[in-house]
């Protein structure tokens, strides 16, 4: 089980080929991160706009007025459409906090549900914040319990992606998309591999204690590369080694890589014939 | 029986999977790493035509993989390379000068038709809403204040005489052009936003929509019995028709695609509501997207023509051609391409 699935954070897509693949969903901390970024980037990007225009005609001029409303209107409402359209569902700030949109259901991302889920956010976070800064542009003269139904509704918006399992905005759930880590992984060597002949060897009957749960943590262990590792290989040999009662003396490492083979050859060959032994508990 | 790794003749059989494989994974990783950095669209022709065909020899290996291989490092790194290639592969890749024709050509209005109770079901609350405002304003001026707000009007009420309210119709003839870019450009962002946010409000089942919907209409109806009961209804429809056709056009659009997300919420059919509204709320985008375009056409009549142009013939014709235009074009274009 990875950190991931602990957490429920994880969703499965089937691909159109009919392969389904763990898909990670984004954090909120990252989607807020990604957020906040892409919003400087607007605000530095109107304000060299306005700046550029200013120096360039003044305000006398008309057109530069018109410029500048439009350029804004265009920043504000097409920024991220823009972006994800073409950088298949990332924005500059989903790059750097390594997240992206993705189709919920494993299509391909439509540029029409970009345009929705980035549509929606007129209500979802505009409104609300306009209405808590400048209540007076959105509703003049509203009512006191106007106010706190409306800011009860906003609030509602604001945090709905906490209220739901798949961490879906307003936004998402109309456009029908969710916001996922950007996968990463890295291909490490193979530790079945064999460099030499194994020193050790083991019988069926050791290996039929463990099951494809140890095997993997074994694997982590083989994997890792602090300087804590010595210490725990020695741990993890003495555990192994009482448990399948081999006998006499071995060297940590070695007996380890060894045995990681062995179990895993001796589990995968279970595997082929349909028996896959979960953990040290099943059979 | 003895479990060695080398007991059945060159090792493990997900080792030399992978030995035999493991040259296409990479081939792939160098290629979505290279269209990550610089999009898709940048590579080669012949490395785009390559993607497709290495991303289903990988998505095969995974599932081979993880049918015989125990080595979680080798899955992981299967499935995370697996979807960066499905990001590329599926990704929106159509380029923009495309999408923008087959949008206005074909899917815009094709959608429209589609949906074409909901836009007539706004449409309806809109004439329902300046029928009300009307009637009401026409026996009584008093609800002329309740419908139409202090700034909105501008002096526009009432107790304004005749000869201001001509004025307000034939004004800005002494504009300079470059004014009327900046005032045509605020009001079509102006416009625009609020067409946004009457789709928007569709999520709260429809409701709001509703009321703006109703509540324009209220307006439009209250100024023209205002008008009318100085005798400058003609005069008052021939400067906001010219315009107000394209405009009022784009917010019924809005209206009624906020109806579509409002009705696949309350009334969700045969799918679940999450589902269905996803399924809606991307038609409903497409509308919207469209009906922002009109309003941008709009601003544009709004800001330039409607100060320029003072004869009363001419508004006229405008706003009947830009009627029958707007007809054709959702009840005609983009037929051929839908079958």
């Amino acid at each position: 089980m990875t950190a991931a699935e602990g957490r429920g954070l994880e969703r499965r897509i089937v691909t159109p080929e009919g392969i389904p693949l763990r898909i990670e969903l984004a954090r909120a901390g990252d989607r807020a991160g990604g957020f906040l970024l892409d919003l400087l980037i607007q605000f530095v990007l109107i304000g060299a706009l306005v700046l550029l225009t200013w120096a360039s005609t003044g305000w006398e001029d008309g057109w530069g007025l018109a410029f500048v409303f439009l350029a804004i209107f265009l920043v504000r409402s097409f920024y991220f459409i823009w972006f994800e359209i073409r950088w298949q569902g990332r924005t500059p700030g989903k790059r750097v906090v390594g997240t992206r949109v993705m189709d919920a259901a494993g299509g391909p991302l439509r540029s029409e549900a970009v345009v929705v889920r980035n549509l929606m956010r007129e209500v979802e976070v505009w409104l609300p914040v306009t209405f808590l800064f400048a209540p007076h542009i959105v509703w003049p003269d509203a009512p006191g319990w106007a106010r706190l139904l409306f800011s009860l509704w906003a609030f509602v918006f604001l945090l709905m992606p906490i209220f739901n399992r798949s961490r879906l905005r307003v936004g998402d759930m109309v456009a029908g998309t969710m916001v996922v880590v950007a996968p990463r992984a890295v291909l490490l060597p193979d530790l079945g591999a064999t460099v030499s002949e194994a020193t050790y060897e083991f019988t069926a009957e050791q290996l039929s204690v463990y099951g494809i749960y140890e095997l993997q943590v074994l694997e982590d262990l083989l994997r890792r590369t602090d300087p804590g590792r010595g210490d725990a290989f020695a741990a993890v040999e003495k555990q192994i080694r009482r448990k399948i009662r081999f006998e006499g003396e071995v060297k940590t490492e070695r007996f380890l890589r060894d045995f990681y083979q062995a179990l895993r050859a001796h589990l995968e060959r279970r595997m082929l014939l349909g028996k896959r032994k979960k953990d040290k508990h099943s059979h | 029986m003895r479990g060695g790794p080398g007991g059945e003749g060159g090792g493990l059989k997900s080792t030399r999977f992978r030995k035999e494989r493991e040259g296409v994974w990479r081939e792939l990783e160098r290629l979505v790493e290279r269209a990550e950095k610089s999009g898709v669209r940048s590579l080669p022709a012949e490395l785009v035509a390559r993607l497709p065909l290495l991303y289903r020899a990988t998505l095969s290996s995974l599932s081979v993989a993880r049918a015989i291989s125990l080595d979680r490092n080798l899955v992981d790194y299967l499935e995370s390379l697996c979807a960066r290639a499905y990001f590329c592969v599926y990704g929106t890749t159509r380029p923009l000068g495309h999408a923008v024709s087959g949008f206005f050509g074909s899917r815009f209005p094709a959608a429209v038709r589609r949906y074409r109770w909901h836009m007539a079901m706004a449409l309806l609350f809109l004439l329902l809403g300046t029928l009300v405002g009307h009637v009401l304003v026409a026996r009584d001026p008093d609800w002329y204040y309740v419908f139409v707000g202090e700034e909105m009007a501008g002096g526009r009420d009432p107790a304004a005489t005749t000869e201001f309210l001509r004025e307000g119709l034939f004004d800005g003839g002494d504009r300079s052009t470059a004014r009327l870019g900046a005032f045509a450009s605020f009001l079509f962002t102006h416009n625009a936003r609020i067409g946004m946010l009457a789709f928007a409000l569709g999520f709260v089942a429809g409701i709001p929509v509703y009321l703006l919907l109703f509540s324009t209409g209220l307006m439009l109806g209250a100024f023209g019995a205002l008008y009318a009961s100085r005798g400058l209804g003609v005069e008052l429809w021939g400067w906001l028709l010219p315009h107000g056709v394209t405009e009022l056009l784009a917010v019924v659009l809005c209206g009624g695609a906020g109806l579509m997300l409002a009705q696949a919420l309350v009334f969700p059919g045969r799918h679940t509501r999450l589902r269905n509204l996803a399924i809606k709320g991307r038609e409903a985008g497409v509308i919207v997207l469209g009906a922002v375009a009109m309003l941008l056409v709009a601003g544009l009549i709004e800001g330039f023509f409607r100060q320029l142009v003072q004869d009363q013939v001419v508004r006229y014709l405008v706003a009947t051609t830009s009627f029958v235009l707007w007809g054709f074009y959702f009840a005609r274009v983009g037929r051929e391409a839908q079958r």
